[in-house]
């Protein structure tokens, strides 16, 4: 049986960015009419699967990397508490400092707290899911203190007052054109000759920020990997913005997961040959950086390491659903999935797009503020073959979709598609019944023309409305079966 | 061998010429097929629209109507996915510790055609003959799930007179994914569209799958667009001869 | 109760009082085909430095400051202790945010460097200096000797420190933003230029590479 206990706080509504405004569905039905959307999806998509396929083709060891990258994730999660702590006792003892947040609105406020004692009014931001998830940025503004995204793809999505729709690259929905048009709008002191050759917009950003990083104060990151063992915290990038931000200031303040400890330096020869070849199809990423504590007279001299709940204890307490803490943060499934290829991230709501973010969000959140992500998805296992930490992505979104059924059951009012499969469910339990069922299928035949039916009533108007159905035939195979010659039964 | 035909309640009920091709296929290769009448659903659409203890009933009614075969044939890449992958934990998350050992056991001897064939009966050439272009789509449970790999184009490739064209992004699901197609129509019906594109640039007159559910999708997309391509289960074409045409 | 053991205490009750024992497999290859230094590997970091767009060059350790020069002939170049390149801005006293964004280049050794996949490892030790230098200048030139590299990721990361602050670079730094294509030069140097010395025993000014503080 597999258990989630109640009582173990989630997610807390009204606070960071895991829920939409609106089911998968609808969301997704205005996504496929943006024809511009589909097709920069469509190319990006397209682009990194084939880089990705290359690089991971390179390593004759990629089963044995994927299989050891799983189980270090399963034993980690088992003993995370004692990993936590000798975290908490290594960042220590270099001369770090812990903090240990509940949730969104606790980790916001220490984070808050830690910059307002800096006398700062700016701090510069490495791209962090976790950040994202809590919604610092909203929480800092509130508090009078302007968060400024370096990653370009970040940039790209603050400038436009948009929302990030992917893991890796969150503007990955705007193509070269609407980068430029952006910048051109609300990049302060751009070149308005500015074209839209990626290289050109590269340095754009690059114009714009420099002055930032130089004199910056304080900066706040997310983190890959920490490990228990010594204490050193990961950020893995590509343009140098972390490098900046994880180097400049005087004060550092990185947001991690609790998830995303790992047990000894050893276990990071893993994950550094697992992450970049998933995300961007690389053999490594340009830049990875590794800190321990504080160095003296080399980068930041205060450092603050804070510890993020969020609902991922609740995450671990369901033995069936907990394998997606185990995610690093690649977005290789995105990439391979037909449904986001289509829709895109901002369909999801969540700032966890994609099937990660179909099994993720729900499981944060409690399902019935996500009720229709783990319906997100055709169950084909695209992601589940990509997945560098093997998660079982598929069989984890029909674990929730019976969570949902369950809950849902659990309410006063029967909905008309569980009365539906429970009929389905006792009809099919007894041949009689079915063959009674199936005959009763055989009316069928009266909706049809020439062997097909173009149209049924609500809910099977979801099918006709782009496929026709075959009429259903004259006879069953079990029928013709009896019309052979000899035992019918055999 | 006391070889069990699972036929599928879909195929049984919508795509009876898919299950009957199975069994014309299987007595032609010499083998005795047995229809256990009593069989009705694996379940998996139950299971993976969520509604799992609906299912246990009928996992147990499976296990119980196959259990007494040394093989269990399904013209269905999905349906053998279930009962692989998913019968066990369905038994386990009841309770039910001697049901998840026999479906675990049931497991080992149920077979998706194309293995059958190839895994088990150790034939690639089954003798068929059928002169027409066809393209196949290897369905996600089969790819995935199975892991039938190229099993069912080996069977194909060893048919006389057969034209088999590749098709384009073939690992890419079609969009049926069970009620995904009607919860998600519009995503669904999106990257049928993709399906039926690339099955048309192939020139192919006939599209063919190892799965009869796929198949209505891809086959109900077709028909939408008059487009005149037929779609027929792999069987049909196994089962195929110079005599008898599906 | 604080945040520390209400969280603690979550995870306690989630996992249960005896999670199980997860054993990890460690058949992958953590050694590659060739020996620390071998020609072999000299070669295929060369190759891998240049499809991530990095400048290679080769030389003997008696062609090294000869090299040196000529690959920064005109620039004014940032180095790090012990460091003593005639001409050279050395960082010390420390070189402000400011003066660092004012040199052509920098130029330092390195700690290690991985053949399969073009990564060199700066550790802030000798001759590679702290973590702003390699940064802000627009123009990375790194040494690396053949003796610091070896062929794999496991093989890199077991020669490592973790107790010093580390970076890896893997070429020039690069965004894959703008539709998934990668552009290079962002925000770290925009040029990295490696020398890679091969044949006998180093010599010269660049000799103290290693992880020694």
């Amino acid at each position: 049986m597999t258990s989630t206990f109640l009582g173990m706080p989630h997610a807390p509504r009204g606070v960071g960015q895991l829920r939409g405004d609106e089911p998968f569905p609808a969301a997704a039905h205005k996504a496929l009419a943006d024809r511009q959307l589909r097709r920069n999806l469509g190319h990006a998509t397209a682009t990194i699967r084939g880089k990705r396929a290359r690089a991971v083709a390179e390593l004759a060891d990629w089963e044995q990397l994927r299989q050891a990258g799983e189980a270090i994730k399963a034993a980690t999660m088992a003993r995370l508490d004692e990993h936590l702590l000798s975290l908490e006792a290594a960042v220590t003892a270099r001369g770090g400092h812990v903090h240990w947040a509940r949730d969104a609105v606790e980790a916001n406020r220490i984070v808050t707290d830690l910059v307002r004692a800096t006398g700062a009014t700016e701090v510069v931001k490495v791209k962090s899911m976790a950040t994202q998830e809590i919604g610092l940025n909203e929480a800092l503004a509130a508090a009078g203190i302007t968060a400024v995204e370096t990653d370009l793809a970040e940039l790209i999505v603050q400038l436009g007052h948009d929302k990030p729709s992917h893991i890796l690259v969150p503007a990955i929905h705007r193509n070269r054109t609407e980068i430029r048009d952006i910048f051109l709008r609300h990049m302060p002191g751009v070149d308005p000759d500015l074209t839209d050759e990626p290289r050109r917009l590269a340095m754009a950003a690059r114009a714009h920020l420099r002055a930032k990083f130089l004199t910056a104060k304080v900066a706040v990151s997310g983190a890959n990997f920490a490990v228990a063992e010594t204490g050193t915290v990961t950020v893995v990038e590509s343009e140098g913005n972390g490098r900046m931000c994880l180097t400049l200031p005087d004060t550092l303040i990185t947001v991690m997961g609790i998830e995303k400890v790992v047990p000894t330096w050893t276990d990071l020869e893993v994950f550094l040959q697992l992450l970049p070849r998933s995300s961007t199809g690389e053999r490594m990423n340009p830049y990875t950086s590794t800190w321990t504590g504080v160095t003296a007279g080399d980068g930041p001299q205060e450092f603050h390491l804070v510890l993020l709940d969020n609902g991922r204890t609740a995450v671990l307490a369901d033995s069936a659903g907990r394998s997606a803490l185990h995610c690093i943060r690649c977005s290789a499934c995105l990439n391979v999935c037909p449904v986001y290829e289509r829709t895109g991230g901002h369909a999801y709501g969540s700032v966890y797009p994609g099937p990660i973010g179909a099994i993720l969000s729900p499981q944060l959140t409690g399902i019935e503020d996500n009720a229709s992500l783990p319906y997100a998805s055709s169950l084909c296992g695209a992601c589940y073959d990509v997945c560098p930490v093997r998660i079982d992505i598929p069989s984890i979104l029909v674990h929730l979709r019976g969570e949902h059924v369950e809950a849902r059951e659990r309410g006063l009012l029967p909905s008309a598609e569980g009365l539906a499969m429970a009929v389905a469910a006792w009809a099919m339990a007894a041949p009689r019944r079915f063959r009674f069922a199936e005959r009763l299928l055989r009316l069928g035949r009266l909706l049809g023309r020439s062997g097909r039916i173009r149209r049924l009533p609500p809910p099977l108007s979801a099918w006709t409305a782009a496929r026709d159905l075959p009429a259903p035939p004259a006879q069953t195979f079990r029928q013709w079966w009896r019309t052979r010659p000899g035992d019918g039964t055999r | 061998m006391r070889v069990a035909l699972f036929a599928t309640c879909l195929a049984d009920a919508m795509f009876p010429h898919a299950a009957r091709a199975t069994v014309t296929l299987l007595e032609r290769l010499g083998h005795d097929v047995a229809f256990p009448a009593a069989q009705t659903c694996c379940g998996q659409m139950h299971i993976n629209t969520g509604y799992r203890r609906q299912a246990r009933n009928l996992v147990r009614h499976h296990t119980d109507v196959f259990e007494a075969y040394d093989a269990i044939v399904a013209p269905s890449g999905s349906c053998v996915g279930s009962v692989r992958h998913q019968h066990t934990a369905i038994a386990r998350d009841a309770g039910d510790q001697r049901l998840a050992a026999r479906a675990a056991q049931l497991a080992t001897r149920t077979w998706e055609l194309s293995e059958f064939l190839i895994d088990v009966l150790g034939v690639e050439d089954v003798g068929a003959h059928f002169p027409h272009r066809v393209t196949y789509h290897p369905t996600c449970h089969s790819l995935r799930m199975l892991r039938v790999g190229d099993k069912p184009l080996r069977l194909l490739r060893a048919v006389r007179g057969i034209d088999l064209v590749e098709l384009p992004a073939a690992e890419q699901c079609c969009g049926f994914g069970g009620t995904f197609a009607l919860k998600n129509a519009d995503t669904s019906a999106a990257m049928l569209a993709d399906k039926t594109g690339h099955i048309l640039a192939t020139g192919a007159a006939v599209v063919t799958a190892g799965d009869a559910s796929c198949l209505m999708h891809i086959g109900g997309g077709l028909s939408r667009l008059e487009s005149g391509v037929r779609p027929l289960h792999l069987a049909e074409i196994l089962a195929a001869t110079d005599r008898s045409r599906p | 109760m604080s945040a520390r053991d209400e969280i603690l205490n979550r995870i306690r009750t989630a996992n249960g009082p005896t999670p199980a024992a997860v054993p990890i497999p460690r058949d992958y290859a953590t050694t590659g085909a060739y020996a620390t230094g071998a020609p072999e590997l000299l070669d295929l970091l060369a190759d891998r430095l240049h499809d991530y767009r990095a400048a290679v060059h080769r030389c003997t350790p008696d062609e090294l400051a000869a090299t040196l020069a000529e690959l920064t002939r005109g620039w004014r170049v940032a180095v790090p202790e012990p460091l003593t390149v005639p001409g050279a801005v050395p960082d010390r006293p420390t070189l402000s945010h400011a003066d660092l964004d004012g040199v052509d280049a920098v130029l330092t050794g390195c700690a290690a460097a991985c053949a399969d996949t073009g990564t060199i490892v700066l550790d802030a030790g000798a001759g590679q200096g702290r973590r702003a230098l390699t940064l802000i200048p627009d123009r990375h030139v790194c040494v690396i000797h053949a003796e610091q590299v070896v062929q794999t990721v496991p093989e890199l990361l077991r020669r490592l420190d973790p107790s010093r602050p580390l970076t890896l670079i893997s070429g020039p730094s690069a965004t894959s933003d703008i539709e998934l294509d990668r552009v290079e030069g962002v925000h770290g140097p925009r040029t990295l230029i490696v020398v890679i010395v091969d044949g006998g025993v180093p010599a010269g000014p660049i000799v103290s590479t290693g992880s020694r503080g």
